[in-house]
């Protein structure tokens, strides 16, 4: 065993996360107050979750991969490359430069196509399918969502939370650390770190966790100074509870519904972050902001190239709105009050 | 002699899970010129929803769907809003329970009773100060040229409720609705808002609606006394009568539960349950839940009004039972 | 009240410190001096001009104070960043200062109008908004207000560039004139898609701001003693309101000195986001991290300001 290739982390990774979204499900449907408010939350907005889900299963779908099956001297294919379910979808599907929706020949020069009428969304300019680079693109763009929150989520509680819980000295460190990351430009934090960093997906997510964690760990200090003062919470410390009990029977369980608008919230921001990052040159490879900067100047072609950035533009546009509209119900079902002031 | 106010089967909705919930509920009083109303009942039980109908200020997205205020013969629920704004503050004006977050604390106090008296009256920003400075005078603010720049949160909570007065009766209204004026205060200057508010009435004769839950505030200054439960008016009699001879049950409870009735060290009998939700409301009398007489039709029929004493009303099949002569007419 | 202002301010320069530490760890530690130097240079450049080169930016000295007390690069980067003294670009050795200095006129005269335009845009319309709260008008504004938030600014750029510019042929596309008879016409187009592509959230913050002002108690006061809706909005809520629109504005300050990285890149106006877009191009280590300086500490000034401008506006604040 010399290592395993990354393609089989990807896939385990896949695997947890499915089995961890599963056992989340369980916990959900175990407890009646997230029960409910899983009920309510369908009951306001069916179509944005079903369209949420289905950017899921696009994303699942292009996240499992394995080698092999692929016919000898496939266009555009390395031999022996672990392909994802999507990958296979769209096997032998490369042209040589763009061509146009459905048409049957190139867009520029005529020449007839190898695969004429079955591209739905046209080929970019190097002849890849425009829908085969769509659906890929949204795998990447769950992944800088996703990842960035569960590296970020975590921090900003384990500070928030000792800060606001044991005061002090860590208390004024945590403070002073936030107020300093919060003073630099967010969006020239993020191009320093990604560029010190090097470019690559991890770089990114980290960059932007780095640059998203603090207001989520302002706002659960603030939490954990009310919790604290709560009268079973000071009874439970009277009574000898350890602190961490304390902390994780009777803080964490009530910045819960926090955490889950935040992760909403947040990640419809990550992902428009991501999209400007690309512009600038150091987004993610894949993303729909790699395929929008990569089309900004088809637009000025004479006859111009559409459906490049409009697909990519329209995947974007609606995997943010669903999200949004997700994240508006959330809040609204689960905390009416505590987050509208300080949007 | 006409009434000043006659509020006749009034009914405020506010939508809910199965359809528009009533919180007010066929309530009918009048309140004559220069008297003292108390409207009684727990929280929740709409005295306040009340007052917000007759004003037409119900907050969204509750409505008035039925009946009518007539001030003065005129149906306030039928004027055009511009009209309904000229009644406001004008004819009858509102004092609150919580003089802390009801004054606007960016504006100085002076400013805001200014502004009372510029909008009903076309008269300068100079003469409405004079006219403020005095009123504050009359109301019992100390040094009130100084205390007309000051903002509210320099004000304690006491001289606060006094901006509110002078600012309800800057405009010479007829009848003023105070909704819990003394709640939010200290005891002892609970004692010195209602002197200054029983001196004020005497002096002026305006009328007033005094919403409360505090039966000391009720013996102190009402003449007559409107008994309210889970949106319906149960009882409504002169103070003396209804104070020593409650008929309805709910009012009985009520009065049993006042420190002052009972021994010092015992406990206090308390009204057996809680008020219920709008939505569990029973279909015949709304206090059949809890009532310690309750007899068949009481969970039915809502009781008719019965009349057992001049200038007494009061809504209780056992009361109806028991005065059938009464129960007839 | 000075003493206040002298602890904040004090608050602050302890900020500046803590950044100025983060960029050296970012920019010399993790990034090392070797690295930057051969980003510039290329790898195949041999030692001696690497160190030459290394001389010229002044990072020829150990790293640390342990290592060397006297002449070391954290007490350097101090110094220099405290007094202003930027030194040269990493990419093209010119004087990182002037280039500030050259681009901070085109910056401002894009983010000025635009801020100025953009709350007189927001502010009135979302007051319309939430007059009409509970209404069909106010679920339709914030319906219009998540759809406009969902889209990416780049698309935005490229679709008014596409539609003014290609379409209907109107505006120059891009490029910049400081004269002012030729601004106003290289403006407007940047103008016009920055005021859009931030009008979503404008509007929902704002809405959310005079929702909340509008549901308190002394709203039904003024009600009560018969103002109307519209005075109320205007003499009240609106009053109340500014005090967290303040904060918003005054905190937005500091960065219009910064540009706009991605309408100044799109629409080729030589200003400071210009500038930071044309450092990441070339791997130009100093000049970011000196933006990234200047910006927090415009930040730390804005932060002082608006603490201060809270005493204008709400009388119950008083600096003890």
């Amino acid at each position: 065993m010399s290592g395993l290739d990354p393609y089989v982390w990807s896939n385990l990774v896949t695997v947890a996360l499915v089995v961890g979204g599963l056992a989340l499900a369980r916990f959900v449907r175990g407890q009646r107050l997230w029960r409910e408010a899983s009920v309510e939350l369908w009951r306001r907005r069916r179509v944005a979750i079903v369209v949420v889900g289905v950017y899921l299963v696009i994303a699942l779908l292009d996240s499992i991969a394995w080698k092999g099956g692929v016919p000898e001297g496939t266009v555009g294919v390395l031999p022996n490359a672990p392909l994802t379910v999507v990958d296979r979808l769209f096997l032998d599907t490369k042209e040589a430069s763009y061509s146009a929706p459905l048409a049957d020949v190139e867009f520029y020069g005529g020449r007839p196509l190898r695969r004429p009428g079955t591209h739905l969304l046209g080929t970019d300019i190097l002849g890849r399918d425009v829908l085969y680079m769509s659906l890929k693109g949204a795998r990447v763009a769950l992944l800088i969502g996703g990842l960035t929150s569960l590296i970020a989520i975590p921090i900003a509680l384990f500070f928030g939370v000792g800060a606001g819980y044991f005061g002090g000295r860590f208390d004024d460190f945590v403070f002073f650390l936030i107020s300093t990351l919060a003073s630099m430009p967010g969006i020239l934090l993020l191009i320093a770190l990604i560029m010190v960093m090097g470019r690559g997906t991890l770089s990114v997510c980290v960059a932007l966790a780095v640059t998203g964690w603090v207001g989520f760990c302002r706002l659960s200090r603030a939490e954990t100074l009310k919790l604290r003062e709560l009268d079973y919470v000071v009874a439970a410390r009277a009574l000898g509870v350890s602190e961490p009990r304390i902390i994780w029977r009777h803080v964490l369980p009530n910045l819960a519904h926090l955490i889950v608008i935040t992760f909403v919230l947040m990640f419809s921001g990550l992902v428009l972050s991501e999209a400007v990052l690309s512009w600038l040159g150091i987004g993610v490879d894949g993303s729909w902001g790699q395929m929008i900067d990569g089309a900004r100047d088809e637009l000025s072609r004479e006859p111009i190239v559409w459906w490049n950035i409009g697909a990519a533009g329209t995947a974007l546009f609606g995997l943010i709105l669903a999200v949004n509209a997700v994240g508006d119900a959330v809040r609204d079902v689960l905390d009416p009050r505590t987050l509208r002031a300080g949007e | 002699m006409s009434a000043l106010l006659e509020v006749r089967d009034l009914r405020t909705v506010f939508p809910g899970e199965g359809g528009p919930t009533p919180v007010v509920d066929g309530v009918s009083f009048d309140l004559d010129r220069g008297e003292v109303l108390a409207l009684v009942g727990e929280s929740g039980s709409g005295k306040s929803m009340t007052a917000f109908s007759i004003l037409r200020l119900v907050p969204k997205p509750g409505r008035v769907v039925a009946g009518s205020v007539r001030l003065g013969g005129e149906d306030l629920l039928g004027l055009s809003v511009t009209a309904m704004r000229r009644v406001r503050g004008r004819r009858i004006s509102m004092i609150f329970q919580e003089p802390m977050t009801c004054l606007n604390p960016v504006v100085r106090v002076g400013e805001q009773v200014v502004e009372a008296i510029r909008l009903h009256e076309d008269v300068s920003r100079a003469d409405a100060r004079d006219r403020t400075r005095a009123l504050f005078a009359e109301v019992g603010i100390p040094d009130p040229e100084a205390r007309l720049d000051a903002y509210p949160h320099q004000l304690s909570g006491g001289l606060k409720q006094r901006v509110m007065i002078a600012m309800a009766l800057s405009t010479r209204p007829e009848m003023l609705i105070a909704d819990e004026p003394t709640t939010a205060l200290d005891v002892t200057v609970q004692a010195q808002i209602l002197t200054l508010l029983r001196e004020l009435q005497q002096s002026r004769g305006t009328a007033i609606l005094l919403i409360t839950h505090d039966l000391g505030i009720v013996n102190e200054l009402a003449d007559r006394v409107a008994v309210m439960y889970a949106g319906r008016l149960v009882e409504i009699a002169p103070r003396v009568p209804l104070l020593t001879e409650p008929l309805h049950p709910y009012t009985q409870g009520l009065l049993r539960s006042m420190p002052a009735r009972g021994r010092p060290g015992e406990p206090l009998p308390e009204i057996p349950g809680v008020v219920p939700r709008a939505s569990e409301w029973p279909r015949g009398c709304r206090f059949s839940t809890r009532c310690p007489v309750r007899f068949e039709p009481c969970a039915e029929t809502y009781p008719a009004e019965s009349h057992p004493a001049a200038g007494r009303r009061v809504f209780c099949h056992d009361v109806e039972r028991r005065l059938p002569s009464e129960g007839a007419r | 009240m000075a003493a206040y202002v002298i602890r904040r301010l004090a608050y602050g320069v302890g900020v500046v410190f803590g950044v100025l530490f983060l960029l050296f760890v970012l920019f010399f530690a993790v990034t090392e001096p070797d690295d930057i130097a051969r980003k510039a240079l290329g790898d195949k450049a041999p030692p001696e001009v690497l160190e030459i080169w290394k001389q010229n930016h002044g990072y020829d000295r150990p790293l640390w104070p342990w290592q060397d007390w006297g002449d070391n690069l954290l007490f350097d980067h101090y110094r220099k960043m405290l007094s202003f003294d930027f030194g040269l670009s990493d990419a093209d050795d010119s004087p990182i200062l002037d280039r500030i200095r050259a681009g901070m006129g085109p910056s401002l005269s894009l983010t000025v109008p635009l801020l100025v335009l953009s709350l007189v845009v927001a502010i009135p319309l979302s007051l319309v908004v939430a007059f009409f709260r509970e209404t069909y008008i106010d679920r339709m504004g914030v319906f219009l207000c998540v759809l406009a938030m969902s889209v990416s600014t780049l698309l935005y750029i490229i679709g008014a560039q596409f539609l003014i510019g290609k379409l209907l042929r109107w505006y120059p596309i891009s490029g910049f004139d400081s004269s002012l008879a030729m601004l106003p016409r290289f403006l407007a187009l940047p103008l016009i898609v920055g005021v859009v592509s931030g009008l979503g959230s404008d509007v929902r913050f704002y809405r959310t701001v005079f929702l909340e002002e509008s549901s308190r108690d002394f709203v039904r006061t003024a009600r009560a003693k018969g103002a109307g809706e519209s005075r109320i909005m205007l003499g009240h809520v609106l009053r109340n309101a500014m005090i967290p629109i303040l904060t918003r504005v005054v905190l937005a300050i500091p960065f219009l000195f910064m540009g706009s990285i991605l309408i100044e890149s799109f629409f080729g106006i030589p200003g400071l986001g210009s500038m930071t877009v044309d450092a990441i191009q070339a791997n130009d280590f100093s000049t970011l991290r000196t933006m990234v300086y200047i910006g927090s500490l415009l930040f730390v000034l804005g932060q002082v300001a608006t603490d201060l401008s809270y005493g204008l506006v709400d009388p119950r604040v008083r600096f003890e």
